[in-house]
């Protein structure tokens, strides 16, 4: 969840009054966002600096808030206190409106057919006699920080670059060239580069570094150029610092590039939402012109018509619970600046909803709404009304019948983790890597490289942090192992195993063995003789590279081998780091079911 | 010595001199002295006070010295009498000792420097650390309290804490002790020995044999609990043993984007090998994709690019959701897998505990409403519930309890109702909603059970004393945090 800060005393004048915090805790948990921390610019420089860098800087109360991921519209404290003043009943929201230019010509941007090959889409726009000041200007840098790491997924899908309008020249082209022939000054900087030599630099810059992957490795370059071949940006890195915004700044030039064009214009829609606010005329938003390789025509951006979504009034009571009229259905709309008009009929409502409001799909969106603003904690508590009949997953049950027996002769349950590494599964225990275990891509340790095939490895990793105990130490797991199984759908497959390991001064192959007896009588699974042709089980000598030569045993049932017992291969023990010997019973647990 | 003869050297002492003021006379271990004493004590032959002492006891560098002699003397020894000896030789010869035996020479003005050489101050000298540490050595004491804390500060002696007795006779005194019995035994009861056996006295403040019986572990005993609930609610555990998932089950099929963060690298563990999926429900596929990227069923989609070759990739679920209905109440708890870097409340791999009921007609309230239900049954009756985003459930809400123990408002668990986009392309009937709710098994666990770390809960690293001693789950019960 992105964490969004907002001066109190900003909020509390939108708001229209005071609140304590338990107040304002309240007002925060009923809209659904959290109140995460309260604190001040000094506070925060002496947590993160030290107390000696906090002298001197503001303790103006700050209100550190968690707002929901999909809720672009509150990255900002202009759109969080806008909507928690309309939830309060303090104000309408706003309407957005589009106008020309006071010449009646519009910006216009060229997009050439190369820039396909490396980021296709782009929408821009123009906020015009705009007006900053300290906190707007660092809330509209912060707010395009908050997008592209949110929304953007850190600039890959999306782009944002402000310029102030009055250094430029249109037409505007965005092209994709090779990048040395890209120069410019980037941003804060005085020396001009290429885009080859910019990449360089920008290496070791902490903040940049990380976007550069983005299009490094392309032939070419993004890059957005004026009618005097002045570059503006080349996206997703940097702008140039010809045409950089500041506090002064009037006229904001704001382009958005991107490899996804539904999230392009959610962003742009956002920014200019949040920042018309500050136009000469509120919430007005020039256009831009844009043409496309693929189009003979042009069109303009941003698109800040409203979309329309219709509900039902009986969806929506029925889906939550409660018996509201259509009436009430608009007032709680309203409180979510959401504006809806009754059909004739008076049985649906019609939304009308506003850019800032992506989030909104479908008409169950409009039902949370409403459901917000009624108050989650305020609708009646009832039960669902088809009698069901509970049941346990047979496996499980059969899984617990075995634990539980096991318990009750005398072992101690240990759960170790079921992934583990490539030498846990096979090296240390003495097997050959025959390809039948489920190998992991991007594990970030060793530990986890492989999903286990035998549950053997954690216990005995579970008895060898466990050395202080005292002697016999008896263990058992009954959990899953994973095998790779071309014929099914997820190429793969769990198995049910139960292992027991014995560990004492001496090996104690009998022991074990009598706990394999004493499972099987429990399960009335019969003891029969290796050449009966009879249903049961028997064991006979067997090899298995991670027992003792001489000393292992295979588990027959039902003419299947299903498992191994014996004493465990000291050399397998001495991987493990076991210093005593150890006597273990691994059997595949699912014919019983 | 055997018990029985100190037992016996104890009587006859008390037998002739009324007492003994301090067992410290007698040549025997302390504890063995202490063990007769509180056998005589219980058969009231005897009563006893405890007397705390001090014995000087030499290190082992103290020993050294008292075997061999100090290092001053053993230099002043390296020195010939009629000539020097240079500092560096000294150094040399003795090692480390040379500092200590040149500070402790010159300063009782046995050796003085002149330029690099050592040279004699007087014609010979004695021991006196030696003859002083075999001196308490022996008796365990030193007259001379100056020296003995300068012995002290050389670390060649230090004090060790003793404990000895002075013993009076009891209201029972008795040089004779009979043999009293612990236990009945069979033969007694045969031979009805038993009517003039005299038995030892119990100590009833003493703890009982440990059990080494077998054991649940912990975590599985609050699975277990519940299981029970869902099963008194009337729910049917849903089928989870299949860890590898396709992204399509996993995300796709929940109306969770492509891009979302979750799908990262960073989130979810993808496979080498097996790496994608076999054939999916062809049609089904194509009604999620349309879903996905233009919308339908009355949602605008999300509007991208949806790839099947980011669908059909493996990995290990991430979650146990469900992704078939009909009107039933499912739930499992079982292992889910997540790419994090571990640390004290991060697993790569925890236990997801979910209800999910599919009915037609299930309301927001309904749902609210069987929380209330299942959380009585955790013995949680204050709950609260936040509005919430999740990629696939509107509304999504995160229910709050109130810790009486932290006195705030604590988050257990999330829940919500399936969005129609996930159900409808199921082919469910639309008049069908799907409400839900999922916490995880390790956090009430270390609450109940008072574990900080969650690496001594689950995996290899758990103190198996601590699964042999941890009581049985009674979620109803109030234990551990929660007190």
């Amino acid at each position: 969840m992105p964490t969004v800060n907002v001066f109190k005393d900003v909020l509390f004048k939108a708001l229209g009054r005071e609140y304590s915090t338990e107040q304002f805790e309240e007002l925060c948990f009923e809209y659904g966002i959290e109140l995460e921390d309260e604190t001040s610019e000094q506070e925060m420089v002496k947590k993160e600096q030290g107390e000696e860098k906090a002298k001197g800087k503001s303790n103006r109360g700050i209100y550190r808030i968690d707002v929901p991921a999909n809720r672009y519209d509150l990255l900002c404290a202009e759109g969080l206190s806008r909507a928690l003043k309309v939830y309060v009943g303090n104000a309408k929201p706003p309407v957005y409106k589009l106008v020309q230019p006071a010449g009646g010509k519009v910006q216009k941007v060229t997009v050439l057919p190369e820039t396909a090959q490396i980021r296709p889409h782009l929408v821009c726009a123009v906020l015009r006699g705009i007006t900053f000041d300290q906190d707007t200007y660092d809330s509209f840098i912060e707010l395009q920080d908050k997008l592209h790491n949110n929304i953007c997924r850190k600039r890959t899908l999306v782009a944002i670059g402000t310029h102030d309008l009055d250094t430029l020249k249109g037409p505007f082209t965005y092209e994709a060239l090779a990048p040395t022939n890209i120069k410019f000054v980037p941003l804060n900087q005085t020396k001009e580069m290429n885009a080859e030599e910019l990449m360089t630099f920008y290496e070791s810059d902490r903040k940049l570094s990380k976007f550069l992957h983005i299009i490094r490795d392309s032939p070419v370059y993004p890059v957005i150029y004026d009618s005097n071949r002045t570059v503006l940006s080349l996206p997703p890195i940097i702008n140039s610092n010809h045409s950089k915004i500041a506090l002064e700044t009037k006229n904001v030039f704001i382009e958005c590039t991107a490899t996804d064009i539904t999230k392009a214009r959610v962003v742009l829609n956002t920014i200019v939402a949040m920042f018309s606010q500050y136009c000469a005329e509120p919430f007005t938003v020039e256009p831009v012109e844009i043409a496309t390789p693929n189009s003979t025509s042009t069109h303009r951006t941003p698109d800040i018509s409203s979309r329309t979504v219709e509900a039902t009034v009986g969806y929506i009571n029925k889906s939550i619970g409660i018996h509201i009229t259509a009436d009430e259905v608009v007032r709680y709309l309203a409180k979510m600046s959401l504006s809806a008009t009754l059909s004739s009929s008076r049985k649906s409502v019609s939304v009308s909803v506003p850019i800032t409001r992506s989030d909104i799909l479908h008409a169950c969106d409009v039902m949370e709404d409403v459901a917000i603003a009624y108050g989650f904690n305020k609708i009646a508590k009832t039960v669902p009304r088809s009698i069901t009949v509970g049941a346990p997953f047979p496996l499980n049950k059969l899984a617990d019948f075995v634990r539980r027996e096991l318990a009750l002769s005398g072992y101690t349950e240990v759960l170790p983790l079921i992934l583990c590494s490539h030498d846990e599964n096979y090296e240390w225990l003495r097997r050959k890597d025959n390809g039948e275990a489920v190998k992991l891509a991007n594990p970030q340790t060793i530990e986890f490289q492989v999903v286990r095939t035998s549950l053997i490895q954690g216990v005995l990793k579970t008895i060898s942090s466990n050395k202080a105990v005292a002697l016999p130490i008896k263990v058992f797991e009954v959990s899953d192992v994973v095998f790779k199984d071309e014929s099914r759908e997820r190429k793969s497959r769990n198995q049910r195993n139960m292992c027991v390991v014995f560990a004492s001064k001496t090996s104690a192959f009998e022991t074990v063995h009598g706990i394999l007896d004493r499972i099987m009588a429990m399960l009335n699974v019969k003891l029969v003789s290796p050449d009966a042709a009879q249903d049961g089980y028997f064991i006979r000598e067997s090899d298995n590279p991670t027992y003792f030569p001489g000393r292992c045993a295979e588990v027959v049932h039902k003419a299947l081998s299903i498992g191994h017992l014996g004493i465990v291969h000291p050399e397998v023990l001495q991987k493990f780091e076991v210093p005593f010997p150890c006597t273990a019973l691994e059997i595949n647990i699912e014919p019983f079911l | 010595m055997s018990q029985e003869s100190i037992q016996t050297d104890i009587l006859t002492r008390l037998d002739t001199d009324g007492s003994i003021a301090d067992t410290a006379v007698l040549p025997y271990a302390s504890d063995l002295i202490l063990g007769v004493l509180n056998s005589l004590l219980s058969k009231e032959i005897l009563t006893y006070t405890a007397i705390k002492g001090e014995k000087w006891v030499l290190t082992i560098e103290g020993q050294e010295v008292a075997s061999g002699g100090s290092p001053e003397v053993a230099l002043f020894n390296l020195i010939p009498s009629d000539t020097g000896f240079a500092v560096a030789d000294a150094q040399k010869q003795m090692g480390e000792k040379a500092k200590i035996a040149m500070s402790n020479a010159m300063s009782k003005k046995w050796l003085k420097k002149q330029g690099d050489q050592l040279v004699r101050a007087v014609d010979s000298v004695a021991d006196q650390v030696q003859a002083d540490l075999i001196n308490i050595q022996e008796t365990g004491a030193f007259e001379d309290a100056r020296a003995l804390q300068d012995y002290k500060r050389r670390k060649l002696v230090s004090a060790e804490k003793i404990t000895s007795y002075s013993v009076q006779k009891g209201e029972r005194f008795t040089t004779n002790v009979q043999k009293e019995a612990t236990e009945i035994t069979a033969e007694m009861l045969r031979t009805g020995e038993w009517k003039d056996q005299t038995f030892k006295k119990y100590n009833f403040n003493a703890e009982g044999i440990q059990i080494r019986g077998g054991h649940l572990h912990p975590l599985m005993k609050v699975r277990e609990e519940f299981r029970q609930i869902f099963f008194e609610l009337g729910f049917e555990e849903m089928p989870t043993n299949q860890f590898v998932e396709s992204s399509f089950w996993n995300f796709d099929a929940l109306f969770q984007p492509q891009q979302h963060p979750a799908r990262d690298m960073h989130d979810t563990f993808f496979l080498k090998d097996p790496a994608v999926a076999g054939e999916m429900p062809k049609d089904y596929v194509e009604r999620v994709k349309q879903v996905h990227s233009k919308g339908g069923y009355g949602s605008i989609g999300y509007g991208y690019d949806w790839k099947y070759t980011e669908a059909e990739k493996l990995i290990l679920r991430t979650h146990t959701t469900a992704k078939e209905f009909r009107p039933v109440k499912y739930f499992s708890i079982d292992r889910v897998f997540r790419n994090e870097t571990v640390d004290a409340t991060h697993l790569a791999e925890f236990h997801q505990i979910e209800g999910v009921i599919a009915d037609r007609g299930a309301t927001l309230g309904d749902l609210i409403g069987i929380l209330y239900n299942f959380f009585r049954k955790l013995g949680i009756e204050k709950l609260r519930f936040k509005p919430a985003y999740n990629p696939y459930t509107e509304p999504s809400l995160e229910i709050f309890s109130w810790h009486t123990g932290f006195k705030k408002w604590v988050e257990i668990g999330n829940s919500g109702m399936f969005r129609p986009e996930m159900l409808r392309p199921l082919g469910l009937p639309e008049d069908v909603s799907v409400i839900a709710w999922g916490l995880s098994l390790e956090r009430p666990t270390m609450i109940k059970y008072s574990i900080d770390n969650i690496r001594e809960l689950l995996g290899h690293k758990v103190d198996l004393e601590m699964v042999m001693t941890n009581p049985i789950c009674r979620l109803d019960k109030k234990m551990g945090r929660e007190i």
